[in-house]
């Protein structure tokens, strides 16, 4: 037994600190040809899109963490985090694979991507921004309307023409389901609780519809990539989604909230790189290690 | 052949033996996430498959898998992740569904096939029975749908009292 502690946590000739870092590959497919009909830049843009709302979203949900009611649900948002994470990795390797076929382009990394990029660049949705201030109806709202939604995106994308969102697709639609129905049931435990927890659920509902009408607008990426059969059409899962909330909110006793949708500026929105400044104060975090020490593994 | 291999242990024994990081009651046979073992010369060539999309394992298992190979005197090892088709706990073996149950953490059941339409909301808790791993009671209720693991939940058995693993069907 050498002096160093952390000695028994490493390989002898492996640099990796601690076990389940050293990420370095994605998945074969990363490195896939462009499917025909397909504009690269229009594929690694999407790419973006999809994998800019699952990183940002994690990171917001591993806020939870040492902070959340019970252990029990700690445990279960960070795991929630991990998946969408690990959706993102895949995503954001083919969106910087991808770009690099590009002329006058080199590849970026998964690492780049997330850890590189400034708000502007980023292509994620308003409801994946700000932090919900840990209060737990909040965290519940949201996860029934993100899961809700990106199952229905991914329950579509299994056909994709794009092997990694066809990948990402097959195995997204098992775990997301399982947190749609894991935020559902505490939104009716909630909702049909005590009248405290109704209030406060009530309330929750209020701070997340707003940001419901930007999941239905189709940008133009998303309308080229839908007919080259590669991309969802999200303005086709809105009677999907809204299924879902209403038989949700109904046997919660919950109302669905009346207010308009948030506003974009100039018809643009987080797909075309407008956002909140939520997302600057969420990126000042997730990113800060990164860029305090640069080409650092970890 | 190859010179300093252990007898009568091709490649893909080697590979099948290595355990399971977060598991490791289970070998990555048992797990069922090993696509390919090719071998040509010493040279080998392994594809595995990750079992939850984040999964923090696989890693961990590459790392295994080319120490095992190493050591087992073959080299250079290629050790290569495949996105499709996604893992299933259905493929986990007969085997490994046993181990799972000595080891007290109970095995999954049948995945649900996909349907036509929506992906179905289930707000109440299944019915399907998770039999205790240490009595084989029936009577377990679910503590956690998120376990100490990505592909765990928590039970616990109301006639033994034991709380106990449950690996998720995925």
């Amino acid at each position: 037994m050498s002096g160093n502690v952390y000695d028994a946590l490493t390989e002898a000739d492996d640099p990796r600190w601690a076990f389940g870092s050293g990420f370095s590959e994605a998945g074969a497919e990363i490195a896939a040809p462009v499917p025909d009909g397909a504009d690269p830049a229009d594929l690694a843009e999407y790419c973006l899109m999809l994998g800019d709302d699952a990183l940002v979203y994690s990171h917001r949900l591993t806020e939870w963490v040492s902070n959340a009611p019970e252990l029990e649900e700690e445990v279960a948002l960070a795991n929630t985090a991990l998946d969408l994470l690990g959706q993102a990795r895949m995503l954001l390797s083919r969106a910087g694979h991808v770009e690099g076929l590009l002329d006058g382009r080199t590849a970026r990394t998964e690492d780049d991507l997330a850890h590189w990029r400034e708000a502007a660049e980023f292509r994620c949705v308003a409801l994946t921004e700000p932090s919900d201030e840990l209060d737990f109806a909040r965290a519940v709202a949201r996860l029934l309307v993100f899961s809700a939604w990106r199952l229905a995106l991914l329950d579509r994308l299994r056909d994709s023409a794009d092997p990694v969102l066809a990948a990402v697709a097959a195995k997204g639609v098992k775990e997301v389901a399982y947190h749609r129905d894991h935020a559902a049931r505490w939104v009716l435990r909630l909702g049909d609780g005590t009248p405290e927890s109704h209030a406060r659920m009530q309330d929750a509902l209020q701070w997340v519809w707003p940001y419901l009408g930007e999941l239905f607008r189709t940008s133009d990426v998303e309308r080229r990539l839908v007919a080259a059969g590669i991309a969802a059409d999200p303005a086709q899962t809105r009677d999907e989604v809204d299924a879902v909330l209403d038989r949700v909110l109904d046997r919660a006793t919950l109302t669905r909230p009346d207010v308009p949708a948030a506003g974009t500026i100039g018809g643009r929105g987080g797909r075309q790189g407008v956002h909140t400044e939520k997302l600057e104060q969420a990126l000042v975090v997730l990113q800060s290690l990164a860029r305090r020490h640069p080409g650092a593994a970890w | 052949m190859v010179t300093g291999l252990l007898p009568g242990l091709g490649a893909r024994d080697v590979v099948a033996a290595v355990v399971d990081p977060e598991m490791p009651m289970l070998t990555l046979d048992d797990l069922g996430v090993i696509r390919s073992v090719t071998e040509d010369g010493g040279r080998v060539a392994v594809t595995i498959t990750p079992t939850y999309s984040g999964c923090p394992a696989i890693e961990e298992m590459r790392a295994d898998i080319a120490g095992a190979l190493t050591a087992a005197g073959y080299g250079p090892v290629e050790v290569t992740t495949v996105l499709s088709p996604a893992w299933s706990t259905d493929w986990i073996s007969e085997a490994g569904r046993r181990k799972l149950a000595d080891a007290g953490v109970a095995p999954p059941g049948a995945a649900a096939a996909a349907g036509p339409g929506p992906v179905p909301l289930v707000l109440d808790p299944p019915s399907s029975v998770v039999r205790c791993p240490q009595c084989g009671s029936p009577a377990t209720e679910a503590l956690s749908r998120f376990g100490p693991t990505a592909c765990t939940a928590l039970r616990r058995c109301t006639a033994c009292r034991e709380p106990f693993e449950h690996m998720k069907e995925l």
